[in-house]
């Protein structure tokens, strides 16, 4: 084996290295602690970019692969590549790292350089997850990841609720991943007893075929870790909790990223390795997924707090990817790789805002707002592209995913998509209801009148996002380019191992080759 | 037995020659050293411990048997031996100047420990149960005078009398076993026992079954097993604190290792019959241990029910009876005792920093007081909870890995539930921790990170650093725990 470069170590544990750097740093030389954390964050995001350019769209295989022994007795590796499916949210993080050091430039008054070093491991650890072949290591950064997360809602959260939030974030996440250890396990010596070789690969057990009953059993072993993570809806009642007591960054970390670990988790795992099992449990997950768009967005209806509405509409719009992952056609998948990016920008982007306004008026109550678009002009228009990418306008990013979602859905079952659809109608009522109340009308506070509007270091930190959500709404084909081969291969190897649902029209490249045209139309609306 | 012979296999005891002998020395000084520079004594011990690992480390040893078949000196005893004598030096090092507080500053804690460790060396050597049971004796009878030494309190008079009373009769249960397992196989010897239990109708021999579950009772008391655990709370709670993480890993271990080899070289034709004692034992310890450590609010007691259910877990490895699980038993124990010895650590140095320590609440603010110090606690405890890159979820991983190999997957949910649950008292801890202090007392003044003795500074780093390492990279440790297990199978 030739020795590459080892770009995705590099990617996973930059962050690690300014970490270290930050601890030697002295406590009080704040401004110093600040560059660290940006420079080593963009440095990453450099590098993730390097990654993105030199992956080739056109092969499913898994790229940049690294491999080395890490425990020889049980077959243990250190084993990292990138597919189709993770480059885009790898991608996400690596951007969201620098983003979020410099939304908090001037928020976190107490402790900075823990806050830092917690942002730091919180990234190695998500990049991990999304970069980890082998189920061991993708075990350990999956659990890894909550100490940070947990902390920056303990430590830096609302005084109020803090604590509460943060242990229901722990328990929660610890108590679905632990049956996916056992899954693991089992996974593991059924593995083991077929093939005779020791290892904890991810490409080595999707060769295997497994019994169906053992497959529904390891299939909600695994669903459960991740249905919590996603949140899907029985289990999402931690993440409105979490996303309101957490610090703005934490929010932003949260919506950005972590919770599509879970919908990344069943596209990685759930769906290749145990096809007819998920072919089986599809009617029940889609409910789940049809039930989590409608209820999210109702609850978002009735919400007094921005961020408690913003983190509701999470619960609905991932309801959407979960749909599309289930849908388990190409415009299905495809829509909800994207949808989680696209659902990372706007949903990151909204929580930044709301930051903005909190640490301006230090609440997030709609009723103190109203008329902000008099004093704050620069800010009502990021609000409302973010606003409206969230509802899914049609130019913008949203639109996109969850059109492609839609059209998996109705090729699976018409009545999906037609159901999911009431919760883009459903959106457009929560987020402009919010928007308008926040935003138009007479300014009904005094104290709403005199706020300075963005300064450079925020609108600097918004425009990168924005100028992506505008762009992938007009031109994804890039980026749709990207995951093209890896969707498909997992079609295939879905179609090849479970029942495929729902009818089967026969132009099913259609969507595809018609997206761009589509795109372009919806311009001219 | 000839002289060369006696003195070959005097070799093979080294370690335990060198405690003894530095045990005497210390006893010896102390009766002419002035009160309030014992602290040379603890020095000495330290220096016996390390001399004793000298004697220890050498190539893994062959497989023989001393004293005309007393003892083994083997790689298991070998595994063992290193583990003790690390808790020991670890021990030794968070008492220094930390024993003021209890008014204990005396040279027989010190000669006492020592005692106690060629008890714990002697128990996981035996080849015989009578020198099991003497090892079992010398180990429990420092012990029970190291949890009265604090003689002005009242805790620790309790616990010492309580634990010395229970111990005493679990004694006599192990004992009335031996003699029972003696009329059924006419010997004592382990290697014979295995021998005469080899045929027969051995299910229907009630001298054999009530023997075996006499030691199982003797053993279950001093690892504190549901439902033998009664005493352990108050116990833990009212000796002085470096007892306390001593009892809570060193004893639990000597004593797993003496269980091991009962059952595996003795009694390996019973398998099935106490890999279902073994598995009710676990179930029982695990949970009890778990769901009583939710409602503590004294640190120690919650960190008594923690071992207890810590316990659970190495049955589960137990129950697996592989030698895949014999391995996760010993890197479970090794991983056990440095975290829960560096949670004790820094217990220890909160009390004798501030005074205070003994409830949950006391913490509060010192991850800000002291980021070090708290940083460190915070491993320690993730490390119990089992959360990764730490020992503890190593060690846990391997347990369970063994169990579901040997079908026990039921019984590894169990136990991942109950892992689960024990995520919230750890969490705690470390919630505590990291809430800002409401008194604006000035921690960080005491807490300097120069302001802790440095012998307790170079435990706390060592345990650190051995909880991360098998945590990153186990393969060393288990390479030589899969070694080591290859004398028992």
């Amino acid at each position: 084996m030739n020795i590459q470069f080892p770009l995705l170590s590099e990617i996973i544990f930059a962050p690690l290295l300014g970490v270290l750097l930050l601890v030697l740093v002295d406590r009080d030389n704040r401004p110093l602690q600040r560059w660290i954390a940006l420079i080593t964050t963009s440095v990453t995001l450099i590098l993730a970019l390097f990654m993105y350019a030199g992956f080739q769209g056109d092969s499913a295989a898994m790229q940049f692969v690294e491999r080395h022994v890490w425990h020889a007795g049980v077959g243990i590796e250190y084993l990292l590549g990138v597919d189709g499916i993770s480059l885009l949210l790898v991608v996400l993080t690596a951007l969201l790292g620098p983003i979020c050091v410099l939304a908090c430039w001037t928020d976190i008054e107490q402790h900075l350089k823990e806050f830092l070093i917690c942002l730091l491991l919180l990234e190695t650890a998500m990049l991990g997850v999304f970069c980890a072949l082998d189920l061991f290591l993708f075990y350990v950064f999956w659990e890894v990841m909550l100490i940070p997360m947990a902390l920056l809602i303990l430590v830096w959260g609302n005084p109020r609720r803090r604590v509460y939030a943060a242990v229901k974030f722990f328990i929660y996440t610890m108590a679905g991943s632990v049956f996916m250890l056992v899954g693991i396990l089992v996974l593991y010596f059924h593995q083991v007893e077929a093939t005779g070789v020791y290892s904890f690969s991810l490409l080595q057990m999707q060769q295997l075929a497994l019994p169906g009953r053992l497959q529904i059993w390891l299939f909600l072993a695994f669903a459960l870790a991740f249905a919590i993570k996603v949140p899907m809806f029985p289990f999402h009642t931690w993440l409105p909790d979490a996303h309101t007591e957490a610090p703005t960054v934490g929010s932003v970390i949260l919506a950005g990223v972590l919770l599509k670990m879970g919908t990344y988790g069943f596209l990685r795992f759930n769906l290749p390795l145990f096809p007819e099992a998920s072919a089986t449990f599809t009617p029940l997950m889609v409910t789940l997924a049809l039930i989590g768009i409608i209820y999210g967005a109702f609850m978002c209806l009735v919400q007094t707090d921005l961020k408690r509405l913003i983190a509701f509409s999470s619960v609905s719009h991932l309801g959407f990817v979960m749909l599309g992952i289930f849908a388990m056609n190409r415009q299905g998948l495809q829509g909800s790789v994207l949808q989680m990016v696209n659902h990372g920008l706007s949903t990151g982007a909204l929580f930044l805002l709301v930051g903005m306004l909190y640490e301006r008026r230090h609440t997030r109550m709609i009723a103190d707002f109203g008329g902000l678009s008099k004093p704050l002009p620069v800010f009502a228009t990021c609000f409302m592209i973010a606003t409206l990418a969230s509802i899914g306008l049609p130019g913008l990013n949203g639109f996109v995913g969850e059109f492609l979602i839609l059209l998996g859905a109705f090729k699976a079952r018409p009545l999906w998509a037609v159901l999911g659809a009431s919760g883009v109608i459903l959106a457009a009522w929560y987020m402009l209801w919010m928007f308008q109340r926040v935003m138009f009308g007479p300014v009904t506070r005094s104290e709403n009148a005199g706020l300075r509007d963005l300064n450079r270091r925020e609108l600097g930190l918004l425009v990168p996002v924005l100028a992506l959500i505008v762009w992938i709404g007009v031109y994804p084909t890039p980026l749709l380019h990207k995951m093209e081969a890896s969707v498909a291969a997992l079609v295939t190897r879905i179609e090849a191992g479970g029942a495929v649902v729902g009818r089967e029209p026969s132009g099913s490249r259609l969507a595809d080759n018609h997206w761009t045209s589509t795109t372009k139309e919806t311009r001219f609306h | 037995m000839d002289g060369l012979q006696y003195l070959l296999d005097c070799t093979g005891i080294l370690p335990i020659l060198i405690l003894f002998a530095t045990g005497i020395l210390i006893l010896l000084l102390d009766a002419f050293a002035p009160r309030g520079r014992k602290g040379r004594l603890a020095a000495l011990a330290l220096a016996g411990v390390l001399l004793a690992m000298i004697g220890w480390w050498r190539p893994l040893p062959v497989e023989r048997e001393l004293f005309g078949g007393m003892l083994f000196a083997d790689s298991f005893g070998f595994f063992f031996d290193g583990l003790f004598l690390a808790t020991a030096a670890l021990i030794i090092l968070f008492s220094a100047g930390t024993l003021d507080r209890d008014r204990i500053d005396l040279g027989e804690y010190y000669a006492l420990l020592l005692f106690s460790v060629t008890g714990m060396m002697l128990m996981a050597r035996a080849a015989n149960l009578i020198m099991l049971f003497l090892g079992l004796e010398v180990l429990s009878i420092a012990i029970y005078i190291l949890v009265g030494m604090p003689r002005h309190e009242r805790k620790a008079n309790e616990a010492c009398l309580k634990y010395f009373l229970l111990g005493a009769f679990s004694s006599g249960f192990f004992l009335y076993g031996m003699t029972f397992i003696y009329g059924a196989s006419g010997s004592l010897s382990l290697a014979a026992m295995a021998a005469a239990f080899g045929q027969g109708d051995l299910p229907h021999n009630p001298y054999l079954l009530l023997g075996t579950a006499l030691l199982l009772v003797g053993f279950s008391f001093k690892i504190a097993l549901v439902p033998f655990h009664m005493w352990t709370p108050d116990v833990y709670e009212g000796a002085p604190t470096p007892i306390t993480a001593y009892m809570a890993v060193a004893v639990k271990a000597a004593v797993f290792a003496a269980l091991a080899r009962v059952f595996w070289m003795a009694l390996p034709s019973l398998q099935p019959q106490w890999t279902n004692l073994f598995w009710v034992l676990a179930v029982l310890t695990m949970t009890v241990g778990n769901v009583a450590a939710l409602v503590q609010t004294n640190i120690k007691r919650m960190l008594a029910y923690s071992s207890i259910a810590h316990a659970g877990y190495i049955l589960v490895a137990v129950v697996a009876g592989s030698a895949q699980g014999l391995t996760g038993m010993l890197v479970y124990l090794a991983a056990y005792t440095f975290m829960n010895v560096g949670a004790f650590g820094v217990v220890i140095l909160v009390q004798e920093r501030l005074g205070i320590g003994e409830d949950v609440d006391d913490f509060r603010g010192l991850g800000f007081a002291s980021p070090a110090l708290g940083a460190a606690m915070a491993v320690f405890l993730f490390s119990l909870a089992g959360i990764p890159p730490t020992a503890g979820f190593v060690a846990k991983f391997f347990v369970f890995l063994a169990a579901i190999e040997a079908s026990f997957t039921w019984l590894v949910i169990l136990a991942v539930v109950n892992s689960a649950v024990a995520v919230y008292y750890y969490l705690r801890v470390v919630i505590v921790m990291y809430s800002r202090a409401e008194s604006p007392t000035s921690l960080a003044d005491r807490f300097g990170l120069g302001r802790i003795p440095s012998a307790a500074l170079g435990a706390l780093i060592v345990a650190l650093w051995a909880t991360l390492q098998i945590g990153i990279l186990p393969q060393s440790l288990w390479e030589l725990a899969r070694h080591s297990v290859t004398a028992l199978l």
